[in-house]
């Protein structure tokens, strides 16, 4: 057991960690329920949560390695969410919504890199986020008005 | 009036609302079996099989149960021996009693040799390597082809039984069911016919892949009763399952289903809901499971493999006067949903060719193999059928030199025609020409049949397939829906159908905001608990449009009756005297009123009759919901790679009920079909272990494999269903693989028959 700190959603934390869990299974131990596991191998994008401000896996992420540093998941993103939210259910694009979370924390990633994504760049840079419902088309409208909102409010 | 009624009505039939628990699941909310789990359940894991078959020679947990943190060990020497299936169907199960929780004779890679359960996960995994087992191997069957009276038996026991004898089953022969449906003399007919196409067809064992795994929690509630929190979309099969498997009454067990992280038929068997449940009857402690994605990939519940055999005769002309077809289903070790699958193949596909259709065949055999247990997958049978019969019209298309759209118009189903195939049933509602032709329109069919040369090199084919499915089990399936008025003139559904991210808690809301001229807001939508909700028997088959949304209907005329009853008592008039106006009563002469917040306020007082209605419905016909899909499809000849650019497809679902979550399920059906069609291989080596056990093995469609997808509805009218209304879930699935299969055909002269359509393939095909 050893025990480290590290600001999650703004506030500071800590926790007792064994040295191999990941990041994933600690967040998920401080009750941010919004970060899902799909799948062991890294591939599915359902855990993704930002890294001092970069979208990372967090179930590749040893939790000893965020001693001292900057975890942000969908709970500490409510205000974004809400805006890329009502995109998505304009749509009906979250369907059951598991991957829903993962998507958006890797969507407000592409939206600072590149607020202009053409469709092509948005696929590519989301490909990581797998979803089995929705069939992406959706998702991929949703997004793209989501990132133009974004453009007109500046 | 119906303007009147329009207005009053927001979110009804026909708007594309968003979703109740949108705003819960974009917020990331915890509303899911694990987020809402107790912090001390225990942690249930599972140590699996090695060796497809084998029996349990000895197995000695003595140091695991001493292990730090472990609460309870399990063996087949701790279960109870009545054996029961884990298909969720209604009573008497088609699919036979064939399982033990923990058995000794193990039947598959995978099978549950020892249930663990201990403080946290990495104990649990430590203590499952305590475990010493010895094995006696056997010989097992990993190919369906040599499964029919095999002298190796997958299931010998004496107390395996078949609850419908009827399907044919004979466990002495490993075989799950067998039989046959005719009309005409369908080699006659052949006999008579200019050309016959005598094809092979085969299809894999697809994995769901809903994004949430298996996982159930369990406890003892404050009523020493057993409550299972489950990912399911069949409840009230579930409390019947795990009540048989621990052979405990059935009113000892409360299940409850939250939001679902999606399900495709996956979670209509119970997978994994008796693990954690035995533990907690033995510990008296909450427990959960939650499958890894591994587990999820090699002891689920995928789709049943199937090989086809067709024979489709015609004549010059292009009349299809008959079909013959043969099914051999791979059920795996166990028989879930094998009985039933199977009968879809050619139930669900033989109809579309109807018109000038003279006499068919349709026989089937589901065979044990020492595979992993297959079950429901979105489609169920009718996938597989529809790759066969459509790649054979397909086929004879091309042998008779003629346009396969121009074939297909000549023989579909009419509205109207009886249809033999479809257990009688006549098609009252059903426009399948109309798909047809704008489906043409939307690809561009004249202008890209069959092919044209890119400038790149590459070639880019079109082609189209039809399909049809059922709208729910008829006769059988049944659901029952309650509502009550409550505070503010609000209203309360409770449903038993269970919402697995379809949307259908939404679109049932929508119904009933319609037949009570009020906002889709007004009503809250509860469900699922086995104590409280009204009976469902769930959310598969494609039934809950069209079943639980007539029970919806029903339950509102009579809830307007009861509005109106005391509207009139309050107003000092008869019933007969008032009228229902969704936000009031009225006197018929329009003198008087009463808002309905006032009457819901009234009658909580004594003297007034309880305001809530609950009724169920089933239906005696499964009516058929039709489409048309066309694929455009790239291919590189140097490669053999193929890639799907452009799908269009026409669904007749009859009336739309929310065209935005409509056509989510359609495109979604569509992208989970390309993915059958070419990426999604399930593999197994020569010992019978799965060897796709990850997203890195089995590759479902990413965002960048997506075309362009593109979706419209024709809408025929379907006078038993609610507000017209069909099934949408599953036919969406069927047309992407026969229709690729024709497009690939068209751009380099390949046919493939068994899916998926790899690059290898097309490349070897194209040396031949």
């Amino acid at each position: 057991m050893m025990q480290i700190e590290f600001i999650l959603n703004g506030r500071k934390v800590s926790a007792a960690i064994e040295a191999d869990d990941s990041l994933y299974s600690v967040l998920r131990a401080l009750g941010m329920y919004s970060v899902k596991c799909g799948c062991e191998t890294t591939n599915c994008g359902l855990c993704t949560v930002h890294m001092d401000g970069k979208a990372v896996l967090s179930c590749s992420v040893p939790a000893a390695r965020c001693e001292g540093h900057e975890i942000t998941t969908l709970e500490g993103m409510q205000e974004e969410a809400a805006r890329l939210g009502a995109c998505l259910a304009g749509e009906g694009a979250e369907q059951c919504g598991f991957c829903a979370p993962g998507l958006m924390m890797n969507v407000f990633q592409l939206a600072r890199e590149n607020p202009h994504a053409t469709d092509a760049q948005i696929d590519a840079f989301l490909a990581g986020n797998l979803c089995r419902c929705s069939g992406y088309v959706s998702q991929r409208r949703a997004i793209r008005r989501y990132l133009s909102m974004m453009e007109v409010q500046g | 009036m119906m303007d009147e009624r329009k207005r009053r009505t927001i979110g009804g039939v026909g708007d594309p609302v968003p979703k109740k628990d949108a705003p819960a699941l974009l917020s990331g909310k915890p509303v899911y079996v694990e987020d809402i789990a107790p912090r001390d359940c225990l942690c249930v894991k599972l140590m699996h099989s090695p060796h497809a078959h084998a029996m349990i020679e000895d197995i000695d947990v003595s140091r695991a149960v001493k292990a730090p943190g472990v609460h309870c060990v399990l063996t087949y020497k701790d279960v109870p021996s009545c054996r029961f299936t884990q298909a969720g169907q209604t009573y008497p199960e088609f699919s036979p009693y064939d399982r033990l929780i923990l058995d000794r004779h193990l039947r598959c890679v995978g099978d549950p040799v020892a249930i663990v359960a201990a403080e946290t996960e990495r104990q649990a995994l430590a203590a499952i390597r305590l475990i010493r087992v010895s094995y006696s191997v056997l010989p097992a069957i990993l190919d369906a082809e040599q499964a029919l009276d095999h002298s190796v038996l997958i299931h010998p026991e004496e107390n395996w039984k078949a609850l419908v004898p009827e399907c044919g089953a004979d466990n002495r022969r490993n075989l799950i069911a067998a039989g046959e449906d005719k009309e005409g003399d369908v080699e006659a007919e052949l006999e008579a016919c200019d050309i016959v196409i005598d094809r092979t067809y085969s299809t894999q064992a697809n994995q769901q892949c809903m994004m949430e795994t298996f996982r159930t929690y369990s406890k003892i509630d404050a009523y020493g009763r057993l409550e299972i929190v489950s990912s399911t979309q069949v409840p009230f099969h579930v409390r019947r399952i795990v009540a048989t498997a621990l052979d405990i009454p059935k009113s000892r067990v409360r299940v409850v289903k939250p939001r679902i992280g999606g399900g495709f038929g996956a979670k209509q068997t119970a997978v994994c809901e008796v693990y954690p449940a035995i533990v907690t009857l033995k510990t008296g402690r909450a427990a959960m499971i939650v499958y890894t994605r591994e587990e999820s990939m090699t002891l689920s519940s995928p789709r049943h493999a199937m090989r086809m055999h067709v024979r489709l005769g015609a004549m010059k002309d292009g009349t299809i006067r008959a079909i013959d077809m043969h099914t051999l289903s791979n059920s795996g070790a166990y028989g879930e949903h094998g009985p039933t699958t199977v009968g879809l193949s050619g139930h669900k596909s033989i109809p579309l060719y109807t018109h000038n259709m003279k006499a068919f065949r349709f026989a089937w055999h589901t065979v044990y193999t020492n595979t992993m247990s297959a079950g429901a997958y979105r489609g169920y049978g009718a996938t597989q059928g529809l790759f066969a019969v459509e790649s054979a019209v397909n086929e004879l298309a091309h042998e008779l030199d003629m346009d396969p759209s121009v074939l297909r118009e000549k023989n579909i189903v009419r509205q109207g025609e009886r249809m033999p195939a479809y257990y009688g049933e006549t098609a009252d509602s059903c426009a399948v020409d109309r798909c047809i032709a704008r489906a043409k329109e939307m690809i561009g069919w004249e202008q890209k049949y069959p092919a044209r040369m890119m400038e790149n090199g590459h070639i880019r084919g079109v082609g189209m397939a039809l399909a049809m499915q059922g709208s729910g089990i008829s006769g059988v399936d049944t659901g029952a829906v309650m509502i009550r008025l409550g505070d503010d003139g609000m209203y309360n559904m409770s449903i038993g159908a269970t919402d697995m991210g379809t949307g259908c808690d939404t679109i049932l809301a929508q119904m009933a905001a319609q037949s009570l001229e009020c906002p889709v807001d007004n009503i809250t939508v509860h469900g699922v608990d086995t104590d409280t909700s009204p009976y469902d028997c769930g959310s598969y088959a494609s039934s809950t449009t069209y079943v639980t949304g007539m029970a919806v209907v029903k339950t509102c005329e009579e809830l307007r009756k009861k509005i109106m009853r005391v509207g009139a008592q309050l107003l000092g008039c008869t019933e007969d005297d008032v009228l229902f106006e969704g936000d009031c009563v009225q006197k018929a002469d329009g003198s008087e009123r009463i808002a309905l917040a006032k009457i819901a306020e009234m009658h909580m007082l004594a003297g007034y009759e309880d305001i809530s209605a609950c009724v169920s419905s089933g239906s005696p016909v499964s009516p058929p919901p039709f489409m048309c899909g066309c694929a455009e499809v790239d291919v590189d000849p140097m490669t053999g790679e193929v890639q799907v650019v452009d799908y269009a497809a026409v669904v007749d679902c009859g009336t739309v009920i929310n065209p935005n979550l409509a056509s989510r399920q359609t495109e979604g059906g569509i992208l989970q079909g390309i993915g059958m069609a070419l990426y999604e291989r399930p593999s197994m080596d020569h010992l019978g272990r799965t060897v796709s056990n990850s997203f890195l093995q089995y590759k479902i469609p990413a965002r960048i494999d997506a075309p362009s997808i593109r979706v419209e509805f024709e809408p025929s009218y379907e006078p038993s269903g609610p507000f017209g209304a069909k099934s949408i879930g599953e036919i969406v699935i069927n047309t992407p693989s026969p229709a690729i299969a024709d497009a690939v055909y068209h751009a380099c002269g390949v046919r493939i028959r068994d899916l998926p359509i790899t690059s290898e393939k097309v490349l070897m095909g194209e040396r031949e």
